[in-house]
């Protein structure tokens, strides 16, 4: 250690010297040369009993909070009732359990560990030393050695006199690794074209959403005199009543939106043809990955999707006008059956919801 | 430092017992007379990995808690738990064992969010973490491939997080999911396959959330687990860079010894980071699973946002222009891959490799274990905030919804300025960052040939006012020149003397011209002429 031995003029800036540099002592040699370790300077605690007596009880003091603290979290836990509700400003009303276990816990694990830096800073040495670094490559010596070591043990095998066995090895290997891929077909079937269909069917009966019963299976149809211009509703087909365990797999591509626009507000022939007065019905799903588009805007027919922000627009075939999704919104073609609900006319003519290869 | 060398005596205290029994066996002495006293460097950015490894015994630890009650099923069930709003609502089994955990669980609600709370703090100072190895240069030679280790845990630190978030099955963790199905559509080719065997058949199926739940508590832990183990060997192997100062070379380690000042540091801390986490889950809500409800694909909300770190790409997605192709009876959604597959790609891929291009540039073979200051590479220090600059623009876009909303802003033009910044911000912030840190060498440059501006005016007997200087200590004048200024090439270098072309000279060539653009404009530093003529000649 090379501490005692270093310029202590040097350290303390003693020479003061103009902005020119009059009145420096210039140092002899080179004057960026590493001065060595500085000395060390001690702390209040390495010099004064007294202070580092105040540290040690403060240093106890936290460990006995720690210890207090989970003591406190145990009581906690079997004393407070888990529905009980404290009110603690700002954040308003909390689960009483939860503030207090995490307040407890908090307090044993931070004073614990507040403790034992609090000891490390004021009463463990501060006395920086250096140690010393080898170039982490090996002699040359002992690579030679681990080479020649290595060739013996290649010549012992014989592999590089006998071709075959290398060959033949490396062939095992190479498509060994293939059954580990074979062996996951069965993670789900082939897509065939399931993406391009959805629930709905010709005569589909349109469920409103806002009917269904809490577990899905009832459910009524709508009328079209009760969705009037400029209501928003959300719609499934009676067959998602049905589905069980498929539920969300059928919502999924089979959720619909219908609203009604003024029939001389429609841009689109096509939207006109595929309505029924007035009332167009379109595919919930974002055409971009797959979001349910919600943001419906009244005014101007448009409908945003909350992910990304996609915008397409209800009076022009659920055209794009803006953000990333490239495909319009799918309609739904609709009519009304013998009853006076609303049916679908058919399926979707495309593929509902993100794009995918084989979608073309 | 121990100087005396110890004279063994047969142990008389249960602990020197025990240690006498292990050595018989393992040979334990030997490793711990060299480890036991291992010397660490101290400085504020050394702890920021440690927060990262504590953090994720923290996520072990609850995560172990967490799996004692949660359903890993998607088989429906009605819930009737004491949480009354969604009393009689279908929802799966993983949703419903959740809301149990936050309800009727004593204790579950902290242990979820405190697992939750570690998770954002693990990515954060895994990200912070790699920042200052990046821009001290701790990933040049010999620890390049600690920096590759670290990148893969980044890689699976994100992973595991999303995984794990997904886990609860509620609305915003599906919708996440959906969105997740419909970029995994876009990779052309086989896009749809990996989408049909990822998720048992269609979006969202039944078996998603039992084999997230393996990979988020099996598979990518273990990894995780394995790698942390690897990368904290590498650093004990390799021993820990440090800061250039007096004393502090290439060829030692300044510090303080392991036992006992950093096992009470670094253990200490240890409770530090688990008692702030227990501070947050008891006081911070997050992910209120219970309020957004069961996954329902035709459902939303709006304004609704991912973890912070999947928020990137939650931006990278929002700001892409609607390109799509169709051609041959195929669709190619540059919408969707480009932003989410093909910019994190070249993002990620850059970061890992970086050392390798860095060491390319400038030919160094050396060890390094003295850390760069940031300034004097501006180079590699423009190109760090260029990245963070390109990352923040992705991140910001991806709350442009929450941004037009809270600054009554219009969201076209958030995600307009987006689409450019994404491009410009990095450039300009490059050109910046590299201006000031010449400033701050020339800065350093002057302290070291002038000290120290006193604040002390002087007049001289003619008349003349001047500042009196403090010339700058022999420890400073070191700490401020210990580091390499790299010269580019020409390309007379990479020819022979005989004016012959080196081979492969169009690598050389671009070798040639990436140095000019790293090294062309820098900052020499002082020399002894000019130190000792600042210091008496008194002239600039």
């Amino acid at each position: 250690m090379s501490t005692g031995d270093m310029n202590h003029e040097e350290e303390h800036g003693a020479v003061a010297v103009d902005e020119h540099g009059h009145g420096a002592v210039v140092p002899a040699g080179d004057p960026f040369a590493d001065p060595g370790l500085p000395a060390h300077r001690p702390r209040i605690t390495d010099i004064d009993e007294k202070a580092a007596r105040k540290a040690e009880r403060q240093v106890a003091l936290l460990f006995v909070l720690s210890a207090a603290a989970t003591i406190g979290f145990m009581v906690a836990y079997t004393q407070i009732p888990r529905t009980a509700v404290a009110n603690f400003f700002p954040i308003g009303a909390v689960s009483a359990s939860n503030l207090a276990l995490g307040l407890l816990l908090g307090v044993a694990m931070f004073a614990l560990g507040a403790g034992a830096i609090y000891w490390a800073r004021t009463l463990m040495t501060d006395v920086e030393f250096p140690q010393e670094r080898h170039l982490l490559d090996s002699d040359p010596a002992d690579k030679a050695d681990a080479a020649a070591e290595f060739t013996q043990g290649v010549d012992d095998s014989g592999i590089k006199r006998r071709p075959l066995i290398k060959r033949t090895l490396i062939g095992a290997l190479a498509v060994l690794p293939l059954p580990a891929l074979w062996i996951l077909r069965d993670l789900g079937p082939l897509p065939g074209d399931s993406l391009r269909h959805t629930a709905w069917t010709g005569g589909e009966l349109i469920i409103n959403d806002n009917t269904v019963s809490l577990d899905g299976t009832k459910g009524s149809g709508i009328r079209p005199e009760e969705i009037t211009v400029g209501s928003l509703f959300m719609g499934r087909p009676a067959a998602a009543l049905a589905a069980g365990e498929d539920f969300n797999n059928v919502m999924a591509k089979a959720a619909i939106l219908l609203v009604r626009l003024d029939p001389a507000d429609i841009a689109s022939a096509q939207e006109r043809d595929w309505s029924y007065e007035g009332i167009v019905a379109f595919s919930k799903i974002c055409t971009h990955v797959g979001c349910a588009v919600d943001l419906y805007e009244q005014q101007t027919h448009h409908m945003l999707c909350p992910c990304h922000q996609s915008t397409f627009d209800l009076s022009d075939g659920g055209k794009v006008i803006f953000g990333p999704a490239a495909r319009s919104l799918p309609q739904l073609p609709i009519t009304v059956n013998a009853d006076g609900f609303l049916v679908a006319k058919s399926d979707f003519t495309q593929p509902v919801g993100p794009s995918f290869w084989e979608r073309g | 430092m121990s100087a005396t060398p110890a004279e063994f005596s047969p142990p008389a205290t249960p602990g020197g017992k025990a240690a006498e029994y292990l050595d018989q066996r393992l040979g334990i002495a030997k490793a711990a007379k060299s480890q036991l006293r291992k010397i660490f460097p101290d400085h504020w950015s050394f702890m920021l990995g440690e927060i990262a490894l504590y953090s994720f015994i923290i996520l072990i630890l609850t995560g172990i808690f967490l799996t004692l009650f949660f359903t890993p099923s998607m088989n429906e069930v009605t819930y009737n738990g004491s949480y009354t709003p969604l009393d009689g609502i279908k929802m799966s089994e993983a949703y419903a064992s959740t809301v149990n955990i936050s309800f009727d669980v004593r204790g579950g609600l902290l242990m979820r969010q405190v697992h939750h709370w570690a998770a954002l703090i693990f990515v954060m100072a895994i990200t912070v973490h790699m920042l200052r190895i990046f821009f001290t240069g701790a990933f040049r030679k010999p620890r390049e491939i600690n920096w590759v280790i670290g990148f893969t845990l980044l890689v699976c630190a994100l992973l595991e997080g999303f995984a794990g978030y997904s886990l609860p099955d509620d609305l915003l963790s599906g919708t996440g999911l959906r969105i997740a199905e419909g970029v995994i559509l876009s990779i052309p080719i086989v896009g749809t396959y990996v989408s049909f065997f990822l998720f048992g058949g269609e979006f969202p199926g039944n078996d998603l959330v039992p084999r997230l739940f393996t990979i988020h508590i099996l598979l990518v832990p273990g990894i995780l687990l394995a790698l942390i183990t690897v990368h904290l060997i590498l650093v004990f192997y390799q021993k820990h860079t440090q800061w250039a100062g007096p004393g502090r070379t290439e060829d030692n380690v300044v510090g303080l010894p392991l036992l006992p000042v950093y096992t009470a540091k670094a253990g200490g801390f240890f409770f530090v980071i688990f008692g702030v986490c227990a501070f947050l889950g008891g006081l911070v809500s997050i992910n209120p699973i219970w309020s957004y409800g069961p996954y329902i694909p035709n459902q939303i909300s709006a304004g609704s946002q991912p973890d912070w770190y999947i928020g990137f790409l939650e931006g990278s997605l929002r700001m892409m222009p609607n390109w799509e192709w169709n051609f041959w009876g195929h669709t190619v959604s540059f919408n969707v891959l480009i932003p989410s597959l093909v910019v994190p790609g070249i993002l990620f891929t850059g970061l890992a490799v970086y050392p390798f291009i860095e060491a390319w540039v400038t030919g160094d073979r050396r060890e390094h274990h003295i850390l760069d200051r940031p300034r004097n590479v501006p180079t590699r220090t423009g190109i760090g905030v260029a990245g963070m600059t390109f990352y923040g623009v992705l991140w910001l876009v991806g709350g442009n919804d929450l941004i037009a909303t809270h600054f009554h802003l219009s969201l076209e033009s958030i995600t307009w300025f987006g689409r450019f910044a994404v491009f410009l911000g990095p450039i300009f912030a490059f050109w910046v960052t590299r201006r000031i840190c010449y400033g701050l060498q020339r800065a350093d440059r002057d302290k070291v040939l002038h000290g120290r501006e006193s604040g002390i005016i002087v007049r001289s007997p003619e008349g003349e006012f001047s500042e009196i200087h403090t010339p700058a200590p022999a420890g400073d004048r070191y700490k401020l020149t210990a580091h390499d200024v790299h010269r580019p090439l020409t390309l007379t270098e990479v020819a022979d003397s005989n004016g012959v072309p080196a081979p492969r000279v169009r690598q050389a060539k671009l070798r040639a011209r990436v140095t000019q653009w790293y090294f062309g404009t820098r900052i020499e530093k002082p020399t002894e002429e000019e130190y000792h003529d600042a210091i008496s000649g008194g002239h600039h």
